[in-house]
């Protein structure tokens, strides 16, 4: 099966002159849940912008193949993107929020509200329809940045540390979370941290990251069975795998001056 | 507890008022000052009684012009930042002479003005017009431009048009700005039009507050000049009053200005 996403020799150097990102070869393929685990400042967050089509790569290039039939925006809608932080806007409700790819991709319907509850519903935030995003937790609020990132239905989900300002306790229900709804949908994940657990724990496959700039070192299959559930974190097994990456992810900091 | 702030609030400032006015009143009464060098609070009061019904037809007038301006304010002011948010070019060029018509005192062009605009009213509307119009346009141009930067890139991810990041984004986004810049715009507007008023004269048929200030001035009718002036801050208190439970009323939900200490 082709790859969903195909990064060929990419790099990027920024008029900084920065170099962010060394030639970067790497296929998504369907319906994996891949991470992107590298050391700070590593460009793992350019490289998803650049998945997105939000940064146009140096060099190389990075081909999507998306079940579009819009031809002018063929992304449109087809990729869901979350970031560090929920991103959402103040003066709209948690359903507006929800609602708004649905504004700029179409139109927005009682079909759409319907979709944008389920949505919400979906993520655990059933009744909060109506409840602006200062009424919200932290948590909350990254649940609805999320439910706004799968109202389209997306073949590509892109998730740029989403949990890594939550409390250890949120980020783990929202790890669940997330699972169950890949699971559910089956879409193509790509999600960047820096914290091992959180791959191991979610990733079918897990790239490391060298240090700026940044460089594929490592490309793992993480053999867990699915569905991953909580007692999976005590496994021995998934601290063994645990422990390898970890030794990836330092043997990819060495070159880093510190 | 919430309620006793709130009271604290109202009866705070008017118990001050109280004990200023009295103590206004007992220093003319004891030092026998003449009333034409400071009139009591009760001469005051006395000349608002019986002044008052002509100089509430003059406050009309002067009132007129304010919130013409200010209106033409709003919507000239936020047409401008529009312009300005969606040409750099335009925004480059013309900004800075936005700025010469700020800085230049109104004073000084209201006589040119004047003679220019033969319509009076219009001829005051434009002085009043000039005083009030910056803030909103350099308010309105900076929230237009303060977008959240993921924000503007989540609507590039959807193939949002220009048009639809307007709408939803920028819009909404120099919303507080557009309030907090027509807050000071309320205040100057007024200033505006009494400064003008002060320039032409009765200019018309019509004689707008601060003539009537002129006036008593010259005629050392000086408790009637205190009312007039009463009258003219009351005003200026009302606009800013109203402009700020329309900001509140606008922003309720999400912004941090409009938002009760008490409420979380």
């Amino acid at each position: 099966m082709s790859p969903i996403v195909s990064l060929r020799g990419v790099t990027k150097r920024f008029n900084s002159g920065v170099t962010a990102l060394d030639p970067i070869h790497l296929d998504v393929a369907k319906a994996e849940f891949l991470s992107l685990l590298g050391p700070s400042g590593c460009g793992k967050t350019t490289l998803l912008r650049i998945i997105a089509g939000l940064s146009a790569p140096s060099t190389g290039e990075c081909r999507l193949a998306l079940d579009s039939t819009d031809r002018s925006a063929p992304a449109a809608g087809r990729i869901g993107f979350v970031f560090q932080d929920p991103i959402l806007m103040p003066w709209s409700t948690a359903l507006g929020n929800v609602l708004l790819p649905f504004r700029l991709v179409g139109r927005v319907g009682a079909a759409e509200r319907e979709r944008a509850a389920a949505e919400l519903s979906a993520v655990g935030l059933a009744g909060f329809e109506r409840a602006y995003p200062r009424q919200l937790s932290g948590g909350m609020r990254m649940r609805v940045s999320i439910a706004r990132a799968l109202v389209t239905d997306p073949d590509l989900l892109l998730l740029d540390e989403p949990f890594a300002a939550l409390d250890e306790i949120t980020r783990m229900a929202l790890n669940d979370d997330l699972l169950r709804l890949w699971e559910s949908r089956r879409a193509t994940v790509v999600f960047v941290t820096h914290s091992v657990f959180e791959s191991v724990y979610l990733s079918t496959r897990i790239a490391v990251l060298s240090s700026r700039p940044g460089r594929v070192v490592a490309n793992l299959a993480i053999d867990l069975p699915q569905p991953r559930e909580r007692a999976l974190r005590t496994n021995p097994d998934y601290n063994a795998i645990c422990a390898t990456v970890s030794a990836h992810l330092s043997r990819a900091m060495v070159t880093e001056p510190s | 507890m919430r309620r006793r702030t709130r009271l604290w609030r109202i009866a705070a400032p008017i118990a001050v008022g109280v004990v200023l006015l009295a103590l206004w009143q007992a220093i003319v009464t004891v030092e026998q000052i003449p009333v034409y060098i400071l009139p009591g609070p009760a001469a005051i009061g006395a000349a608002l009684w019986t002044d008052g019904p002509s100089l509430l037809g003059s406050l009309l007038v002067t009132l007129r012009i304010t919130l013409a301006a200010l209106a033409a304010a709003a919507f000239l002011g936020g047409a401008i930042a529009l312009v300005f948010s969606l040409s750099r070019i335009l925004a480059l060029s013309l900004f800075p002479y936005a700025v010469i018509l700020q800085v230049t005192p109104i004073v000084a062009i209201a006589p040119l003005i004047i003679i220019w605009v033969q319509q009076p009213f219009l001829a005051l509307l434009v002085c009043a017009w000039i005083v009030a119009f910056f803030p909103i346009v350099s308010n309105t141009t900076i929230g237009l431009n303060s977008a959240e930067r993921n924000l503007l890139a989540l609507f590039r991810l959807y193939g949002a048009s220009r048009w639809q990041t307007l709408r939803y984004l920028r819009l909404p986004t120099a919303l507080p700005y557009f309030l907090a810049g027509l807050r000071i715009s309320g205040g100057l507007a007024l200033i505006g039009a009494v400064v003008a008023e002060f320039v032409a004269g009765t200019g018309g048929t019509e004689t707008g507050l601060a003539f009537r200030i002129l006036e008593a001035g010259y005629r050392l009718a000086i408790p009637r000049l205190f009312a007039a002036l009463f009258l003219l801050s009351a005003t200026g208190i009302v606009i800013y009053l109203i402009i700020d439970v329309l900001s509140r009323f606008a922003l309720r939900h999400w912004h941090e200005s409009a938002i009760d200490e008490g409420e979380e």
